[in-house]
């Protein structure tokens, strides 16, 4: 057991040095704005005295390293700055209105908690979706079903995510009005309307997920389905259900974990566009109003929690892979 | 809870139906093995399928309007029906032609295409043609303003159409047509430019990591598993709000920037595949025997691992074109993409989606953002379906 | 009702490529008493391993039964339902797969595939079948009986699980077990074990048994009666004293020829003679692991130097010295007595000419993209520097040398020749740079018996025209027999013996070489009764090895 838990050690702190690199990418990235950060954002009609009070507000005159290190340990405490547009705010009315002011923080938490209901959602349908549609395929591989599946994933893998969402608009919303085009999701809502809301852009994702999921799964199964101690346990003559149930599904574990993993990995970036289309006040949508209106505080700490999410799954899957590996798990 | 009700039900009818299929079946063929040992489940698709496709043909005789009032979701399913077996027609008429005429590799590469990638190069074909020569079939500039707005598709002017603009104009007037074929040059074009530029970026590097080795091998490798590690949508994003800002009121710079950000975003796959793909060369013997002969690095480079990764690479070049070309209309689909005024199908999307709200009094309204969206799946689906058959080519060669 | 357990009539197997069925199988019959054993041998390709399945109506993916009847106890397995079958499969017929490595599944423990069957098929408890479990691992000579089926596969050697698998196919008691290659894989010293465990459980149970095996000399010591294949069709079926001793057909006369070939021995090397490749001292490791320890021996113009040894004893490490792949930490090479560089980045064309390298899979050795021409052409053009005609003209001595029609072959690519063909072409790129000395790495392991006879005879064939020096590596004897002049044993790194080949192939030996040399089956049908009295049942395979 001694050698399993090095290495998921090894592979944590792998994760977490990933994760600085990351931080440091999208320090350096943000950095390079052209010339005066604040000037290029107030434009150049700003008055000197507004500079100044925003780059007080952002901390601008500090050196970059030091910053660097501000907003790091900042990050790791929740403290995330404030956004751009605040700060504006508060530099043209004077700095000692203080008072309400939003923090970065406080802007994505309910909107972190609104996608990760969306992706949570999506995950509940298209999981157990994909990985059944992935067995049936493989087992029934090469008929008309398969090709059939084949051909109808393949289209929605290529497919444009708003693509996806127009049509299910078009047909779930406009044509047969099942559920609502726009999610206007607001604390204390009820759960089977917040459900009902989140139904379309939920639907999307599970479609876009689904079939890659689905392609996945089938292509371990029927790899998995070829290894000779699959023909062996037919050989010994035991029933169809015992083969898949006692001898391909321990084996084939790890790979749909991995497959699964991958794939909400995925949701995170999808989500991105279909908030849009939606509506949704997730942070798919704060990242990209922050994107268009240059909210550099905002968009930097969206960067961050998506690396982070995107990160974490992608050591998820590698750590279960590794701990349901008879190998590992039994050492010499 | 009705519905609920009449799904259950449907199944347990089918499921009964399914039973007496499969025993009528036995008992006509005197158990022949194929209907003695079908699983009730195997049984059940038959079932259903055929349900699916008597219920489908009885919507599509569907009238398309009562009393006067148009049946949007009849008229819909009947474009959808006709426009998949059109396209299926013409991709088969395309594949018998080219089975015919040409040489005969090319007649011997048709007879063992499947329908699907027929319609993928059929498609592709088509495209290219038409972003290439988009100047020349475009009936009207795409900035130019015509004189009416908001001119409904279909050219009927009962309808509020216009012959004259046979896809409508978009709300400042612009022909919808015009811009979506002018859009073809736009968006394919940049989007190839930008995958070039990622294969040549990520592939170089790849395969050097790959023949050299050593620490070259460890940093490069470690630079791009960091920038892996954002997703790539999100890291575009990052990087194109700065992009934006450097470019200021130049919007051409803006596209040259996505450009350069997108291929080097994208050129980290290609680093992982190009590395690997040499990787499993580099160990072949017949390396190692040139390697003993005294080769240089170029004669080991250029004259004994590409000819062999060229297969895997093409196959993701296609994958990688789809990529990148997803990624560049959802950045213009969210405002920072290609720049207006130039015709951009994510764009156009994205300017004309209110329109799909009419579709249930107007569903020649509602078809064009629907048009602009489904010219790219179209062509991302096309690639997809040709770079599906070449693996399964290449890899039923192997065994 | 005939005592015939076994029934095979007419049997046609199709197999499916380029969505067309092709013909595998024309037409088998076979016959199987109860307790008999029959052998099946023939070359890769011959079918032997899809007749095997088809004898307990399983085929595998893309390969359909196209006519005929397997009979099993009276019940036609190819009409037979699923549920027939899986009642008879595992109870009555069982099977032991070449690799069990890959054939026991990962993820359970031994003893719980071992209970599987006979749990499943109702025959007896899990209890008593893990009991019974523990007694067939000691008729098997398991070490540990008690303790080593409650191991997971990756855990246990592969010989031993060769042995757990013959054991579970044992667990239902069937009448039938078809063994599919079951010691291929294994070291001599491995194998011999393992074939003397098989032997006699089915002894002991009387069970009737179809031994697969492209081995002359196993199958000579498995079997009651012989049927050899040749590309789906059979060639003849005699009872084994018979077929050994007297065979009909030509090919089957051919096969067994192929183990007579042997040169005529040379002289005596000159011993003031300065040796053409001299292995000075060699230590060498991969990291920090030594992989040869103080490694030294010369091979002389015009003499074949054969490596011995099994997997892992670093004869393949010896070559990468040499050519300067792997540059040795302690100790040097010499040719013609001048030291090398010990890495070839450091040598010179000339240097790198003189030694040359044919390599045991000839589908990695040849630029599958590159055509014959260009491919023997690259050497000739590097080294002599001949261009367009005289290149050509060149590239078709050498494919005239290495007995293949120049003109057919030259344009062509790899995968549109043999194996066998391949080889030669390897030959061919090694000659093209005239060198003075070749490594042949496992150069017929990977070819059927009589092409890798070919390719034995032209190797000696061109020795003898060009004076060629060739170390030989390899890890079957019947290949030292037939072209060694000087042995090298290695085991664990180190050289164990050498000598000239009369000297090694006479006693006394060295303890090792004389279990590897005892360890090659015989084509004599009691060799391997002999031996076990000879030595006794402890004194034979990897016990032996563990011993010394």
């Amino acid at each position: 057991m001694a050698g399993l838990s090095k290495i998921i050690l090894q592979r944590l702190l792998l994760g977490i040095a990933t994760l600085f690199a990351v931080s440091i990418i999208i320090f350096v990235a943000v950095n390079a704005l052209p010339g005066d950060f604040a000037q290029s954002i107030l434009g150049q009609g700003a008055t000197p005295e507004a500079v100044a009070a925003i780059r007080e507000q952002l901390g601008l005159n500090e050196g970059p390293v030091t910053r660097y290190f501000k907003w790091l340990s900042g990050a790791v405490q929740g403290d995330l700055g404030i956004p751009m547009s605040q700060a504006l705010f508060q530099s043209f009315a004077g700095s000692s209105t203080g008072g309400d002011v939003t923090t970065v923080f406080e802007q994505i938490v309910p909107r972190l908690k609104n996608t990760m209901f969306l992706a949570g959602v999506s995950a509940a349908i298209s999981v157990p979706l994909a990985v059944t549609l992935g067995i049936l395929t493989a087992l029934y591989r090469n008929t008309a079903f398969d090709k059939a599946m084949n051909v109808t994933t393949l289209s929605a893998i290529s497919s444009p995510e708003f693509f996806l969402a127009y049509v299910l608009i078009l047909f779930l919303a406009v044509l047969n009005p099942v559920f609502p085009s726009l999610s206007n999701i607001f604390p204390g809502m009820e759960f089977s309307d917040r459900l009902n809301k989140t139904m379309l852009p939920a639907l999307t994702l599970t479609l876009a997920v689904t079939a890659q999921m689905m392609r996945m799964t089938r292509a371990a199964i029927i790899n998995l389905l070829a290894s000779p101690y699959i023909e062996m346990a037919r050989l010994k003559g035991l029933s169809p259900m015992r083969v898949i149930v006692k001898h391909a599904l321990p084996n084939a574990l790890a790979p749909i974990i991995t497959v699964i993993a991958l794939n909400l990995a995925y949701l995170v970036t999808g989500v991105v566009v279909v908030e849009v289309v939606f509506v949704y006040p997730g942070i798919g949508q704060l990242f990209v109003d922050s994107v268009k209106i240059r909210d550099i505080p905002v968009v930097q700490a969206c960067c961050l929690i998506f690396a982070a999410v995107y990160i974490l799954l992608n050591l998820t899957a590698d750590i279960l892979s590794i701990v349901s590996n008879p190998r590992l798990r039994h050492p010499k | 809870m009705n519905a609920l009700i009449w799904i259950i039900g449907g199944l347990i009818v089918m499921l009964a139906v399914a039973w007496a299929f499969r025993f009528a079946a036995q008992k006509a063929t005197n158990d022949k093995p194929y209907f003695r040992d079908m699983p009730l489940g195997v049984a059940f698709g038959y079932v259903f399928a055929a349900a699916a496709l008597l219920f489908s043909l009885w919507y599509f005789f569907q009238p398309q309007a009562v009393d006067g009032v148009p049946q949007p979701g009849v008229i819909f399913f009947r474009w959808a029906v006709i426009g998949l077996l059109g396209f299926a027609a013409a991709s088969w008429v395309f594949r018998t032609v080219f089975r015919n005429v040409g040489t005969e590799n090319s007649k011997k590469l048709f007879r063992s295409m499947p329908l699907t990638a027929a319609f993928g190069i059929m498609i592709i074909f088509i495209y290219a043609i038409v972003s290439i020569f988009a100047g020349l079939i475009a009936p009207y500039g795409q900035e130019e303003i015509l004189g009416a707005a908001n001119v409904v598709a279909g050219g009927d002017p009962a309808l509020g159409g216009n012959p004259e603009y046979p896809l409508g104009t978009d709300q400042i007037g612009r022909d919808i047509m015009s811009r979506l074929i002018y859009g073809a040059q736009n968006t394919v074009g940049i989007a190839f430019v930008t995958t070039c530029l990622a294969f040549f970026l990520g592939g170089s590097l790849g395969f050097l990591a790959a023949v050299l080795g050593g620490w070259l091998d460890q940093l490069l490798s470690r630079v791009v598993d960091a920038l892996m590690a954002i997703p790539s949508l999100i890291f575009s994003l990052l990087l194109m709000t700065i992009a934006t800002a450097w470019a200021g009121s130049e919007a051409w710079l803006v596209t040259i920037y996505m450009i350069f950000i997108i291929a080097v975003i994208d050129s980290t796959r290609v680093f992982r595949l190009s590395r690997a793909v040499g990787q499993s060369i580099v160990v072949m013997d017949y390396i190692e025997a040139a390697k003993l002969r005294g080769e240089g690095m170029g004669y080991l480079i250029f004259r004994e691992i590409l000819p062999n990764a060229l297969a895997p690479l093409l196959a993701e070049f296609g994958l990688r074109f789809c990529f990148v070309f997803l990624t560049i209309a959802s950045l213009s689909f969210l405002g920072v993409g290609i720049q207006p005024p130039k015709a951009d199908w994510g764009t156009m999307v994205r300017d004309l989606s209110q329109f799909i709200n009419f579709a249930a009094f107007a569903p020649n309204v509602a078809v064009t953002p629907l048009l602009a969206a489904g010219a790219i799946a179209l062509l991302t689906v096309a690639v997809n379906f040709v770079v599906d058959w070449m693996l399964h080519k290449s890899s039923g060669l192997k065994e | 009702m005939s005592d015939l357990l076994l029934k095979i009539r007419g049997l046609k197997i199709e197999g499916r490529s380029d969505e067309t069925w092709n013909p595998i199988i024309n037409g088998i019959d076979v016959d199987l008493k109860k307790g008999e054993v029959l052998g099946m041998i023939g070359e890769s390709g011959a079918g032997k391993s899809t007749v095997g399945l088809a004898a307990m109506g399983y085929t595998r993916d893309g390969v359909r039964i196209s006519e005929g009847s397997v009979e099993f106890d009276g019940v036609d397995l190819v009409k037979a339902s699923a549920a027939v079958k899986r009642a008879l499969l595992g109870k009555r017929i069982a099977y032991v797969a070449q690799s069990a490595a890959a054939s026991f599944n990962p993820a359970h423990k031994l003893i719980d595939q071992h209970t599987e069957g006979p749990v499943q098929h109702g025959v007896s408890s899990r209890g008593e079948s893990e009991l019974d479990g523990i007694e067939l691992y000691r008729r098997l000579r398991l070490p540990n009986p008690e303790e080593i089926g409650f191991r997971y596969p990756h855990q246990v050697s592969g010989g031993q699980l060769q042995r757990a698998m013959t054991a579970m196919a044992m667990a239902c008691r069937p009448d039938l077990i078809i063994f599919d290659e079951p010691t291929t894989a294994l070291d001599v010293t491995t194998q011999i074990e393992v074939l003397a465990s098989i032997r006699d459980i089915v002894e002991q149970f009387d069970t009737a048994a179809i031994y697969i095996t492209h081995d002359l000399a196993v199958v000579a010591q498995m079997a009651d009666k012989i049927k050899v294949l040749l590309k789906g069709d059979e060639v003849e079926e005699a009872d084994t004293r018979t077929m050994l001793s007297s065979p009909t057909k030509d090919y089957t006369k051919s096969l067994w020829a192929v183990r007579s070939f042997e040169r005529p021995a040379k002289p005596a090397i000159n011993v003031n003679a300065t040796p053409v490749v001299s292995i000075r001292n060699v230590t060498a490791a991969y990291g920090t692991v030594d992989v040869l320890h103080d490694v030294s021996f010369d091979i002389h113009a015009g003499r074949t130097v054969a490596v011995v040894g099994e997997s892992g004893s670093g004869k393949s490490t010896a070559a990468r010295c040499i050519t300067g792949l792997l540059p040795p930490r302690i100790g040097h090479i010499e040719f013609d007595g001048e030291p090398l560089p010990v890495s070839y980045k450091q040598r010179n064309k000339g240097q790198l000419r003189q030694a040359q390298m044919i390599y045991q899979m000839a589908d990695t050795a040849l630029n599958p993209r590159k055509s014959i021409g260009e491919t023997i052409g690259r050497p000739v053009e590097f080294y002599m520097g001949l261009k367009g005609r005289e290149k050509r003209k060149r590239v078709e001595e050498l494919l005239a040398e290495i007995e293949l029609e120049p003109t057919e072959y030259f344009n062509r690519l790899p995968s549109e020749l043999s194996g066998g063909q391949k080889q030669r072409i390897g030959i061919a790129r090694a000659l093209a740079a005239e060198p003075k000395f070749i490594i042949c790495d496992e150069v017929t392991s990977a070819l059927d018996q009589l092409v890798a006879e070919g390719i034995l005879r032209l190797l000696a064939k061109l020795q003898d025209e060009l004076g060629l020096s060739y170390m030989f590596i390899t890890h079957d004897l019947a290949t030292v027999r037939s072209i060694a002049d000087e042995v090298v044993v290695m085991k664990d790194g180190e050289v164990v013996e050498q000598g000239p080949k009369k000297e090694m192939f006479k006693p006394p030996h060295h303890a090792y070489t004389d279990l590897l040399l005892s360890s090659v089956p015989e084509m004599d049908p009691d060799w391997l009764t002999n031996l076990l009295q000879e030595r006794g049942v402890d004194n034979i395979g990897d016990a032996a090895v563990d011993k010394m």
